[in-house]
Parts: C-alpha cells; structure tokens; sequence
C-alpha cells in the first residue's frame, strides 16, 4: 500500500531517514493520504457498503447542487455564516487578546491566558454538557431563568429545538472554545516582537498603536498569525458538529443547525450513501483550501 | 531604559502593573469572565445535590456540596452492564499508549525532517504543511473503509493508530529542533555517535518543551474523542470514557442524569486543566517557535 517509499537504489542516508520517518509517515498515509483520495475517487460511485461502488460519474456533484434542498437551502448558507463568523471573529479576537495580554505583567498573563484558554480544551462532549443546562428549554435552564426573572419572556424559549436560535448558540459556543493553540502561538508572537523595533519605531515618529499593529507587530510575526489562521480555520470546520451535539438531533430542527460535516455525517453513517457522503466531504476540503489560500495570501512569504 | 518615563511605544512584557495597562484590562476581564463562567458553573454544578439540580429559580452556586453525583456516576453500570471504571480505564490506557507513541513517532520524524539528508524530504514537509489544513471530519467514510479492511474495527489499536498522525504535532516539534545548531550534532557525529545515538542523547533532552507541547495537543485530542467508539467499536467493553458521557447527555430527559453528566464533565476537564497548568511555560516556550512560512 505504501508506494511512496522510493524503493529503488536506497542509499545508505535515505535508509537510515526512512527508519525515522516510516512510523509516523505510515500513520499518515494509511489515516490521512489514503483516505483523502479515496474520497475524491468514491465520490463519483455509488456506494452503499453492500455492494461494490459502481462508477457514476458527476451524478453525485450534480445532484449535490441541483437538488439536495437541504445542502443549498440550509447547509451552504450555515456553513457560510458559521464559517465567516466564527473564523475571522475569533481570529481577530484571539489576536487582540494576545496583543492586549503580552502588555501584561507576567503572573498577570499567564493566569488570564490560562482562563481564556481553558474553555477550548472543552472539545465536544463536554463543551455540550455545559451549554445544554444554560440554554435548557425549560424553567430550570439559566438562560430562561435569568431573562424570566427580568420579565424579558413570559415563558420558557425551546433554545436549542428553535430553528431560529441555534445556529446563533452554536456560533457563541463555538467562539467560546475557540482560543486554542493558535492563540497561544499569536500570544507567544507578539511577546517575541523585538522590542527595539517599537522604540525605534517611537523615536521615528510613530503616533500610536494602531499604526504600530499593522506597522511592526503584525509583520514582525507573520509566520505566527498564519500558523494562527490555519489553526482557527481547521478549528472552525472541526467543530461542525456542535449542532448536533447541543440539539441532540441529526438532522438539527429544521436543517437549522446544519453544517457540511453534520450533513456528511447524516448521509454517510445515517443514510448509508457513502458516495454521496464522500462528495460533499470533497466539497468540504475544497472550502478549506480555498480559505486558507486567503491566508496564505494575506501573511505567507510564498504561495502554498 | 533611560527613556523609559517618556516612551509611549508599546511595551511588551512590563515588569509590573502601571496605570496605563488597566485599558487592557477593561477589555480583557469581560470576555475571560465569559470564558471562565461554564467552567465555574460546571464545578459547581458536579457537586450540587439533586434538590438543587432541579431548584427553581435555578442557583449557579452550590449552597451544600455532595459527592452524590459522583458515587452515583460509579455505580451505576451502562444499559449492558459495562461499570463506569471500565470506560475510565480504556480512556487512561489508551490516551498514555497514544501519548508516548506520539511522541517518539512525531520527534523521530522530526529529527529526520529536521537534520537528516535524503530524498523527497521537502515533499514530505510540504506534504505534512497541507495537511494542517486536513479537516477530520471530511474523511470519516474512506478512513472507515480502511480501518475495516485492516480488520481493525472492534480492536484496541483503532484507538491509537488513527492518533499517531498529527500534522501540528510533527510541524511543531521540527520547527523546534531547526534551532538546535547543527554544530552541536556535527561534534557528536565525529566522536562517533550514530543517528539513533544523537536523536536519544541529544535531541530528545533538548527538546523537551515540544514534547510537553505535543502531549499536550495529543492528550486533548484522544482524552476526548468520543467518535472513535461510536464509529469502530461494537464491543462496549472497548469504548472510552468521552462516549460514555456523551450517553449520559443524550439521556438528559432521565432526571438522574444531569448531575452525572456534570460530574463527568468534570472528570473530562479536571485532567486537561492540570496537565495544561504543569506544562504551560514550555509550550509558550515550543509556541515562539511555531511560525509558517
């Protein structure tokens, strides 16, 4: 299976490199190559895991974006605001906090550092215990508790079973947990910025801080704010699957909580199309790329 | 320093609280009180006895803290008879298998990528920069078909092998030993030091923040996955500690429930604080490093 290792004339470097490199790199073929062109290949088949695929060609693209309703309807435009929303927002957030932090004292930081990190080692099942008793539909729940209390709503919200609150509670959540490691590595950038460059920057004539974000602290750590960017977009598109998590049904009341990985979910291990699952899953990688290359352009050296 | 009282450039790092840094503050203490409120109130919520579960209005603070929740989580078995301990200790074996393996598989790769001369090295380092940007989620069907016909499905190692390619994990700790001087490894070669030998004695010590860094990213990683037992495991006496909260939640509607659930969100928590806590300067430390080109 595993092709890639040259096997021809190994010299002697090579052989000793591939005894290093062949336990991780095995891990990563069998788990991530191999299985990203798979997808790509058993997206143009039908396959229902009795039968052997049988290739159809683009039937399942076309369909994808001719007449599933719910992926045009509700999945698309989702992802889209979810994505948009929870990307950039917690990107830049993440950045300012860093910002903000690093003029800090040290025990100060770190201990805040800390609080606004912990929620993001909170992922999945635990991020929805929490959630799910604050937006409680019933009387009992926090939220309801709180807004009751202040006479805001006269009886109890469905939160999470409302088409038209969910989305909104998962782009909350999901910006809650979403200082994670690229936010540590922001923070460990803007503490590493060279700090003559500020008081040379000063004694130039340099009038404020917005000018000295964009002048000197962003690009002097530009590896690290892409590195952040990649890490956020990842996080984003990982963390579809809250929807389901904090309503407790796939497919989300109403399709309203549908993001592209709950709808693979539903089509590949709930409806048993695995070609079709595959496709959408080829459309998911296609939106990461295409977004990443945002920030690539945006802080990369050279194009990826 | 001697311009110190006039400088109002951005001051990074500063050695104590001045007057000028409580801006930051009105912008920070906000959100970290957002942040640190569910965390608060799961604590609380884990030792709260079942009158005051269900109070209405609803308390966020415990008023007479009990263990209930939890001698109440060991006791009870799943629907088929399965013990919570047993979910507990799968989750402990197989996060301490993953972590170690991932350690040595992902440095050992990394002195390679790092030191070592060969063919195709930039391909694999650019190989493993495009798969930063792999979404999980986006391959669960062909990585179920794989893992099936490995005959992997039902089996131990479904846990762990999946978990032993972190792209991040790989990245991070071969940026880390970039700054290692070659000088250091070219001494070593001509005493006579093997690769191996150099990669034990002298890599490994030095690099021992990225590691902390990596056990970090792959205890998170593994300690709550709960999709691996719902997907490749049939036999319950197999699955995780993640999958068994994740069925006390979706049994919400059992009045029980709730305060174990919240118990057992805190014994999925509790673990990734103290590790965090214990590790935190030397994954900032790996953290400077982590730049992309």
């Amino acid at each position: 299976m595993n092709k890639a290792i040259p096997l021809p004339k190994i010299k002697r470097s090579d052989r000793e490199a591939i005894i290093f490199l062949l336990p991780y790199f095995l891990a990563f073929m069998l788990f991530i190559t191999i299985p990203v062109v798979m997808g790509i290949l058993l997206s143009v088949t039908y396959f229902n895991l009795l039968q052997p695929p049988r290739f159809i060609g683009f039937s399942n693209y076309i369909y994808l974006f001719t007449s599933d309703d719910a992926f045009m309807r509700s999945v698309i435009p989702n992802t889209l605001q979810f994505v948009v929303i929870v990307g950039p927002v917690g990107y830049m957030l993440g950045f300012l906090l860093a910002w903000m932090l690093a003029q800090l004292p040290s025990k100060l930081r770190t201990v805040l550092a800390l609080v606004i990190f912990s929620p993001s080692m909170t992922a999945g099942v635990t991020m929805a215990v929490m959630w799910r008793v604050i937006f409680s539909g019933d009387e009992g729940g926090y939220l309801n508790a709180v807004l009751l209390n202040m006479a805001l709503i006269e009886q109890p919200v469905q939160w999470l079973q409302n088409p038209n609150f969910l989305l909104t509670i998962m782009i909350i959540v999901t910006l809650w947990g979403s200082m994670g490691i690229g936010f540590l590595a922001m923070l460990a950038g803007v503490l590493n910025v060279n700090q003559e460059l500020y008081e040379a920057a000063y004694v130039d004539g340099m009038k404020n801080k917005v000018q000295e974000i964009f002048y000197i602290t962003i690009p002097s750590m530009k590896p690290q704010m892409l590195f952040g960017a990649v890490m956020s977009l990842v996080a984003t598109f990982n963390a579809g699957a809250i929807g389901v998590q904090l309503s407790g049904q796939n497919p989300t009341p109403q399709n309203a909580g549908q993001l592209i990985v709950t709808h693979i979910e539903d089509y590949g291990f709930i409806r048993y199309d695995m070609g079709y699952a595959a496709a959408i899953a080829v459309i998911l990688l296609l939106m990461v790329y295409l977004f990443s290359r945002v920030a690539f352009k945006l802080f990369g050296d050279r194009d990826a | 320093m001697r311009r110190t009282s006039s400088f109002q450039g951005t001051k990074i790092n500063p050695q104590k609280f001045h007057r000028s840094q409580i801006k930051f503050l009105l912008f920070i203490l906000p959100i970290a009180t957002f942040m640190v409120l569910p965390i608060i109130y799961i604590f609380n919520h884990a030792f709260k006895p079942m009158d005051e579960l269900f109070a209405f209005p609803p308390r966020f603070f415990v008023i007479r803290p009990t263990f209930a929740n939890f001698s109440d989580l060991f006791e009870v078995a799943s629907a088929t008879g399965i013990p919570m301990s047993r979910y507990l200790f799968n989750s402990i074996v197989i996060t301490l298998v993953v972590v170690i393996l991932s350690i040595l598989v992902s440095s050992m790769s990394g002195y390679a990528l790092s030191k070592l001369k060969f063919r195709m090295k930039s391909t694999l380092m650019t190989m493993n920069n495009i798969a930063l940007m792999f979404v999980g989620a986006s391959v669960i069907i062909p990585r179920y078909l794989i893992i099936e016909s490995l005959g992997l499905i039902d089996s131990f190692w479904v846990h762990v092998l999946p978990g032993l390619a972190v792209p991040v994990g790989l990245f991070l700790i071969k940026q880390f030993i970039d700054q290692i001087p070659d000088e250091l490894l070219d001494a070593a070669k001509i005493d006579g030091a093997t690769h191996f030998q150099i990669y034990l004695k002298i890599i490994m010590p030095l690099i021992k923040p990225a590691i902390a860094t990596i056990a970090i990213v792959s205890f998170q990683a593994i300690w709550n996955n709960a999709e691996t037992s719902v997907i490749y495991i049939n036999r319950e006496s197999l699955k995780t500690f993640a999958f068994y909260m994740s069925t006390l939640t979706t049994a919400t509607n059992v009045v029980a429930g709730q305060g174990m659930a919240a118990a057992a969100a805190l014994i999925m928590f509790l673990p990734n604080l103290i590790i965090f806590i214990m590790l935190q300067s030397k994954v900032m430390n790996t953290m400077a490093h982590s730049g992309l080109k």
